[in-house]
């Protein structure tokens, strides 16, 4: 009963473009355009008061026309209710950054950033988090290589760190056969 | 000689130093830009990845079970609450229920690590703050907890016992009584820990009014676990969101009243005791039966039926070599681990390989306040909030 107040409520004020709710969890896709709104709503609103950001995380859909996913999972400490709000973009978009609505924004969106390559625009501090000082690419692409381009290694006569290409001495296997049976 | 205006007005100017990344109080690779006035800290700003392997791109490689190890590798030491997120959040795409034994002894195996993770926590917490005694009484205590782990699985740590479908195997005869004599013994370890240092005055007044967060911040840092209940809201995913036999089980929720790090210490302890409740309610709870789902495409196959039946051989076989197929769609699971809310988000495209398996950490979240917290005090507690803060470093890297 809740839930279905919830849902046709959410309906009447909500820009968003899909709607699902399988497995208890309800998402929703809304266009980047929109997400500022979407998020202060959500976070706002006295119906829904999603007033905790869990975590942002990004996904890669290679060869489709939007690529990059960006979703977004809240929290309502007070309904006690768990949403994920989800937008996609390919690699000449932007997304508009929410650390302004939500000020633990600021990692998980540098993170997205370190490993998609996704820009967020307004971002206050975009740097690299995880990867290492210099690196190059965006190792969570689905183009980007398991084994990635470089590898570290300490030289003996020139005493310090040297950056090499990576060489493997047999090609990585994937194991994706199709199923026999 | 005379001296000139100008040469008498000083310079003054913030000294930068760097904090690890090898430093033994940083609880790993932790690398802190700290700005200081004096000895006042004005900025502190965290670099991480020291320690990133890049386990979200290997799960991305590996099937469904070969995957379920890396979880333990994360937290090293909350090995199985991760297993159990994880193992979750398969069995949430998959539709499918375990017996109710295996959710008893999951149950029970959260439980022992809650403790392991407080143990270290509060251990390690009071070494970088001073206090030698704990930790080495600590970790006689995890030890023992860790043969537990070791008679279950074979591996005192990376244990991979928890899976999708249940647990690996039946705990051995006598487990659950060497679990009792555990619990009824622990107690009293406890009691000497805070007999240490509860009321001890060089611990209060390296403690109290440390890292205050005050209930709009914690929200808003999108805090978890204790970090959140230390500032008097009290939320437990075990109580809100309850999963396995939680629901079954009475236990209560320490809530902190000032949000500082001698609360969120309170709080860790008295969970600690909320665990010897639960782990005795559970082994009173427990009843005869499989410990597995018995679908063979979830689970391998009974080593008793492969010498009979033809079709459990080939599943056997099918099951190592080319994993299980998860229906497509997509998860976010999340679990009390003893650090905070632990979530998977896991994307399957209907293939025996994750699509994408994002690791929602408690510490990532906790770290990134930092600066908010630390900002105004001596640096010696920059030590003491990061040892609040229960700080572990493969968990946040990944």
């Amino acid at each position: 009963m809740k839930k279905k107040f919830f849902l046709s409520n959410f309906k009447n004020i909500f820009p968003y473009v899909l709607l699902s709710d399988k497995n208890n969890e309800i998402s929703v896709i809304i266009s980047p355009s929109s997400l500022l709104f979407s998020i202060t709503c959500l976070k706002k609103h006295i119906n829904f008061r999603y007033n905790l950001l869990s975590c942002i995380s990004g996904i890669d859909y290679l060869n489709t026309n939007y690529r990059f996913g960006i979703i977004y999972d809240l929290l309502s400490l007070n309904f006690n209710t768990r949403i994920r709000v989800k937008t996609y973009v390919n690699e000449v978009n932007y997304v508009d950054s929410i650390v302004s609505i939500f000020i633990n924004a600021n990692w998980w969106e540098r993170e997205v950033w370190d490993l998609y390559g996704i820009y967020f625009y307004k971002h206050p501090d975009l740097r690299r988090i995880l990867t290492d000082y210099g690196f190059e690419g965006y190792p969570m692409r689905k183009d980007f290589p398991l084994s990635g381009y470089v590898e570290l290694r300490y030289d003996q006569t020139k005493k310090r760190i040297v950056l090499e290409s990576v060489e493997l001495a047999q090609e990585f296997r994937y194991f994706t056969f199709e199923t026999p049976w | 000689m005379k001296l000139k205006k100008k040469d008498l007005s000083r310079e003054l100017k913030n000294f930068t130093i760097n904090f690890g990344p090898q430093h033994p109080a940083a609880h790993g690779v932790l690398r802190l830009i700290l700005e200081l006035d004096g000895e006042v800290v004005k900025r502190a700003d965290p670099h991480i990845g020291l320690l990133h392997r890049g386990t979200e791109k290997l799960i991305e490689y590996k099937n469904y079970l070969q995957a379920l190890p890396y979880f333990d590798r994360l937290d090293y030491v909350s090995m199985m609450s991760q297993e159990h997120t994880y193992s979750l959040a398969i069995e949430s795409l998959c539709d499918i229920q375990i017996p109710r034994r295996a959710k008893i002894l999951r149950v029970i195996f959260a439980e022992i690590t809650r403790i392991l993770n407080h143990l270290l926590a509060v251990g390690c917490h009071a070494m970088d703050v001073g206090a030698m005694t704990p930790f080495l009484w600590a970790f006689e205590e995890r030890e023992k907890l860790m043969e537990f782990y070791e008679r279950v699985s074979g591996a005192r740590m990376h244990a991979a016992y928890i899976r999708p479908g249940g647990v690996s195997v039946d705990i051995p005869l006598g487990f659950l009584d060497d679990l009792y004599l555990f619990i009824s013994q622990f107690s009293l370890r406890l009691d000497e820990i805070e007999e240490m240092l509860t009321s001890n005055r060089i611990w209060k007044e390296r403690l109290v009014d440390v890292g205050i967060v005050s209930y709009k911040q914690a929200i808003d840092w999108g805090f978890s676990g204790v970090m959140l209940r230390g500032s008097g809201i009290p939320w437990d995913l075990r109580k809100s969101q309850p999963y396995e036999i939680y629901s079954e089980i009475k236990f209560s929720v320490p809530v902190g009243s000032s949000g500082d790090c001698f609360d969120r210490y309170l709080i860790r302890v008295e969970e600690m005791r909320q665990s010897l409740k639960i782990l005795s309610q559970s082994i009173n709870l427990i009843e005869e039966g499989v410990v597995k789902n018995n679908s063979y495409k979830i689970n391998a196959p009974f080593r008793s039926e492969m010498k009979n039946s033809m079709e459990a051989v080939i599943h056997h076989f099918k099951y190592f070599s080319e994993g299980f197929v998860v229906p497509s769609g997509d998860t976010y699971t999340a679990t009390e681990a003893p650090k905070g809310e632990f979530g998977v988000y896991l994307v399957s495209n209907g293939t025996e390989k994750p699509y994408r398996c994002k690791i929602k950490a408690p510490g990532f979240g906790h770290l990134q306040a930092l600066n908010d917290m630390s900002v105004g005090h001596m640096i010696a507690d920059v030590v003491t909030i990061i040892g609040t803060q229960d700080i572990v470093f493969g968990e946040i890297d990944r």
